[in-house]
């Protein structure tokens, strides 16, 4: 089984802060991470690997200190590493970087084998937009399984594969045929701390860096900010409310009393919640 | 849409900045809502977007269709009924059994053919899974952009459709543009676009249109759909009056003062991420960026600070209550009643209070 898992390497978001003036990102010192839930593809990918054998390709599109990220996910245990990087890829949008990777994954299988599932997560914490997943599976004519939560079972000869996958209201069950693509849903699993030897094995199998042309990629109209259908017009804070909170007296009130006067002041806020509110505890 | 959003682009200077459309999209015309019809019925999103949708539809001067696929003709016909009330001028409509569950494939293969015949200049779908997993392959087929998890549409002075989307965690908002392909097309999240009201009787026309397509093109087969038939299931994104815990409650035992005050109200309940993390409420329960939408008429937020991704899930709310023991938590900042108090001491005396005022209300009426 060969897998290949895309992993971006985003902006610790927790610690972002934007350009009070500029309203950008302010990038410097905020740490980066492999996206979180790209971890959960990989992990999903190592389980596999573990039971039916095979080798777990990470895939990963950035300018070159990304080759941090893959080295990370080395040690989580994959096999081989590879770097898209190119200056032809800047400002691409999900359009264009589902070109770039999908291109890359069929230069992928033609170097080292096959590949059976390609994994992403299910988006990413920058970008949010979950569509890189979907952008692949269209352009490498593959049968997509999006907000994957588990992998109920493979069967290796038939090459057929059941999921279990997030839906409104309830959970689907789809059983499908090799090669797919999967994008993996949050909190499905954990990500395993590598081994010594896999620390050891990261530390001598190094990155595969290919550029557009090493890929493959000849039409760099596809690519980057040229093969990109949405342009970004502005970019904002959200806007500060410059309105403060009513803040209720606590000064020498017991619990009761301060709870009197939240509702108080909740109701005059707004009388009509008065009756939502016996309506709804009435349970109509 | 960028995955990876860029910084302010210059004005002017670069080629995709402009608007050249080609001739070939010039004729694609009309607004068209994607309407999410499974298990018998219509997502409340959908109609959202027909309210939304015919706004932009007034404004660009051209009529507002929504697209139904599915596996039963009547079924459909009836959900265009809806879709007439809540503001569609006509329904294009793809009834075929292969369809009567979601599936990427024959989904895919529908709306594609159907804007590849009528040609929309606009084409929105709810931020749903069923949604953006549908949107995604669509836009990559059609060659176009494609917006995520949409927040505000409006049409430019170019007839252009500026989508703003959250970014970064909800740090950022961004305007994009898809300026020289078409349909433009985004999706939206739930709940955040005002249902329309319903106007009993309004009526359109049926546009029906063929898949061809059997059950033996279709590689995917859905072997079985568990619903969250879970009493306890959370309805967070619908519910009218909403409590939320936070890690200031300090305990999973805590969270019971919340679930006792939610009780009481009537309201459904929810917390912050951390608590997701901690095991102390399911993940269907968390309100946010990386949770769900609420817009609830209250919302008390009982020792959550406020962060930026917490922030964006609740804003939508008509009347935020926070209760935190830090005054510069910035809840406070978006809250529009707050009270610094211990939230273990102060929810069981709130839950006490609003039950006596209830229950004196209830004998009365
Ligand atoms: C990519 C990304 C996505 C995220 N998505 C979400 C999301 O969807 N939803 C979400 O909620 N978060 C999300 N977060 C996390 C978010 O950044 C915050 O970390 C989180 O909201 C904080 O939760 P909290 O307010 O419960 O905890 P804390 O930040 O620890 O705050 C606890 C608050 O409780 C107060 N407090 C302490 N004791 C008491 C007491 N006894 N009574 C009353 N108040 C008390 C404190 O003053 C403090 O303000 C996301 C983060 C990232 C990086």
């Amino acid at each position: 089984m060969h897998t290949v898992v895309c992993i971006k390497q985003v902006p610790d978001s927790a610690q972002i802060r934007v350009h009070p003036v500029h309203n950008t990102i302010m990038r410097q010192g905020v740490p980066t991470i492999i996206n979180p839930y790209d971890l959960f593809a990989l992990e999903a990918a190592l389980t596999l690997r573990d039971k039916l054998g095979g080798t777990v390709t990470v895939l990963c599109m950035g300018p070159p200190m990304a080759e941090d990220s893959l080295r990370k996910a080395l040690t989580f245990g994959a096999d081989r590493a590879v770097l898209l990087t190119d200056r032809y890829f800047a400002g691409s949008d999900t359009l264009a970087t589902s070109f770039a990777l999908s291109s890359a994954i069929a230069k992928i299988g033609e170097t080292f084998g096959p590949v059976d599932i390609v994994f992403t997560g299910k988006q990413t914490i920058d970008g949010d937009t979950a569509q890189v997943g979907p952008g692949i599976a269209k352009r490498l004519d593959l049968n997509q399984l999006t907000y994957v939560s588990r992998i109920a079972g493979i069967d290796a000869d038939t090459r057929e594969i059941t999921v279990e996958r997030r839906a409104e209201g309830g959970v689907q069950v789809l059983k499908t045929v090799l090669p797919v693509l999967i994008t993996m849903l949050e909190g499905t699993n954990e990500i395993r701390r590598g081994s010594l030897a896999d620390a050891l094995r990261a530390a001598r199998a190094g990155v595969t860096t290919w550029n557009a042309a090493d890929a493959g990629i000849t039409e760099l109209l596809k690519c980057g900010l040229r093969g990109s259908p949405t342009v970004v017009k502005k970019v904002f804070a959200p806007s500060a409310r410059t309105e403060k909170a009513v803040l209720i007296e606590t000064d020498g009130r017991n619990g009761a009393q301060m709870a009197d006067a939240l509702i108080a002041a909740i109701l005059d806020r707004n009388p009509a919640l008065d009756a939502d509110l016996r309506r709804l505890s009435a349970g109509f | 849409m960028s995955d990876a959003p860029r910084q302010q682009a210059p004005a002017a200077g670069r080629a995709g900045m402009k608007k050249e459309l080609p001739d070939r999209f010039k004729s694609y015309k009309h607004v068209w809502v994607f309407i999410e019809y499974e298990h018998g019925h219509i997502h409340p999103v959908s109609l959202e977007l027909l309210g939304e949708g015919r706004k932009l539809a007034d404004k660009l001067q051209v009529e507002l269709a929504g697209v139904l696929i599915g596996g039963d003709v009547d079924e459909l016909g009836e959900a265009a009924r809806a879709c007439f009330e809540h503001g569609a001028d006509l329904v294009y409509r793809v009834a075929d059994p292969v369809l009567a569950h979601y599936r990427n494939e024959p989904y895919t293969k529908a709306l594609t053919d159907l804007v590849n015949t009528y040609k929309p200049e606009i084409v929105l779908l709810g931020a749903t899974t069923l949604g953006r997993d549908l949107a995604g392959s669509v836009a990559t087929t059609l060659l176009t952009g494609l917006t995520a998890d949409c927040t505000e549409l409006a049409i430019d002075d170019e007839r252009s459709l500026a989508a703003t989307r959250p970014t970064f965690g909800g740090s950022l908002l961004c305007t994009i543009h898809t300026l020289n392909f078409r349909p433009q097309m985004a999706t939206i999240r739930p709940r955040v676009m005002a249902m329309p009201p319903a106007v009993p009787g309004r009526s359109g026309r049926i546009v029906d249109h063929g898949l061809d397509m059997t059950e033996l093109d279709i590689i995917t087969k859905v072997l079985q759909f568990i619903p969250d038939r879970d009493t306890d299931k959370a309805q967070l994104a619908y519910a009218d009056v909403v409590v939320a815990g936070g890690l200031g409650l300090k305990s999973a035992e805590n969270f019971q003062l919340v679930k006792d005050l939610a009780g009481v109200l009537g309201a459904d309940y929810g917390g912050s991420r951390p608590l997701v993390q901690k095991g102390w409420i399911t993940a269907d329960r968390q309100i946010g960026q990386t949770g769900k939408t609420i817009r609830p008429k209250l919302y008390i937020a009982a020792g959550i600070s406020g962060a930026i991704q917490h922030r964006v899930g609740v804003e939508g709310a008509d009347l935020i209550v926070a209760i935190n023991t830090d005054p510069k938590a910035p809840i406070f900042d978006f809250a529009q009643i707050g009270i610094v108090a211990n939230a273990v001491e102060l929810l069981p005396a709130l839950t006490a209070a609003f039950r006596q005022r209830l229950s004196v209300h209830r004998l009365a009426s």
